[in-house]
């Protein structure tokens, strides 16, 4: 590889490290046997969560007061997030599953 | 008056019913099998009829959630147990708790109202705590194939939930 072609590698991965921080992103949270998973995500505002349910019968993400997902058996459902702050978040179906998300500005 | 009367008789069948206390000590794959499955029937058939009876729209969606999860969870063991080739075997357990349902069910059809709606949420709650002591205590120690205990283990994350929610439900209606 030619030296020139290098720099101009080098100023695009640079380039591409300050870029990628202030992209929005998509974190993924699995639903394995009534389980969430990772249990507490941190994100911030812009950034999606998205549910993947693994299980055969359907979840909810449910935060008492405020929204709710509806995560269908073996589906995906998704939420971007708009307010900072951290949230509990439950099933509605089987309160014993629990989640948190904490959201940075 | 009335509806204290019916609790008192819904907890003294629960206790001369007792279905699992005479189990025999260790049953049998074939026989939990049996028993987890008829247990979700069992349920489905209460929530049929409450989606039929009860006017109450917490009660209502709460019957529809449990018709909808006990049948997906029974479609799965059915799925495993043909994989398996085991054949699910009729039992003194799974016997006296269709007939406690059945009892149930009877004293139910002839409820309206709040008075049903207090009677079928309370039966819920009874009936999941039942069912998970029984999971817990009896037919996941006692299955031997891995599969069917993570299936029950499963479920009784499920039925669970399902205790919380109809305590939830059950709090709602006071
Ligand atoms: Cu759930």
């Amino acid at each position: 590889m030619k030296a020139g072609a290098l720099i101009r590698l080098s100023w695009l991965a640079a380039l591409a490290l300050t870029v990628a921080p202030a992209a929005a992103a998509t974190i993924e949270v699995t639903i394995d046997k009534l389980v969430f998973s990772p249990a507490t995500v941190d994100a911030k505002i812009g950034d999606t969560i998205e549910w993947v349910n693994k299980d055969v019968i359907a979840h909810t993400a449910t935060v008492k007061g405020g929204w709710e997902v509806m995560i269908a058996p073996k589906k995906s459902a998704s939420l971007t997030l708009k307010a900072a702050g951290a949230v509990n978040y439950f099933c509605r179906f089987h309160p014993n599953m629990k989640g948190r998300l904490v959201v940075a500005p | 008056m009335f509806t204290r009367y019916t609790t008192g008789l819904a907890a003294l069948l629960f206790v001369s019913a007792a279905p699992f206390a005479q189990a025999a000590d260790k049953p049998t794959d074939p026989q939990i099998a049996h028993i987890a499955y008829t247990a979700g029937v069992l349920d489905v058939e209460a929530a049929k009829l409450a989606i039929k009876t009860s006017k109450n729209k917490e009660v209502v969606a709460f019957a529809k959630d449990m018709e909808r999860d006990h049948e997906a969870v029974n479609k799965q063991a059915l799925d495993l147990v043909k994989k398996l080739k085991v054949k699910p075997e009729d039992n003194a357990t799974s016997q006296a708790l269709s007939k406690a349902a059945e009892e149930e069910r009877a004293k139910l059809a002839k409820l309206k109202g709040a008075a049903f709606d207090k009677a079928y949420i309370e039966n819920e709650v009874a009936y999941h705590k039942q069912v998970n002591g029984a999971l817990e205590t009896l037919l996941i120690p006692s299955a031997s194939n891995a599969e069917l205990k993570s299936l029950l283990e499963t479920g009784l994350k499920i039925f669970q939930g399902h205790e919380q929610h109809a305590e939830h439900v059950a709090g709602m209606l006071k």
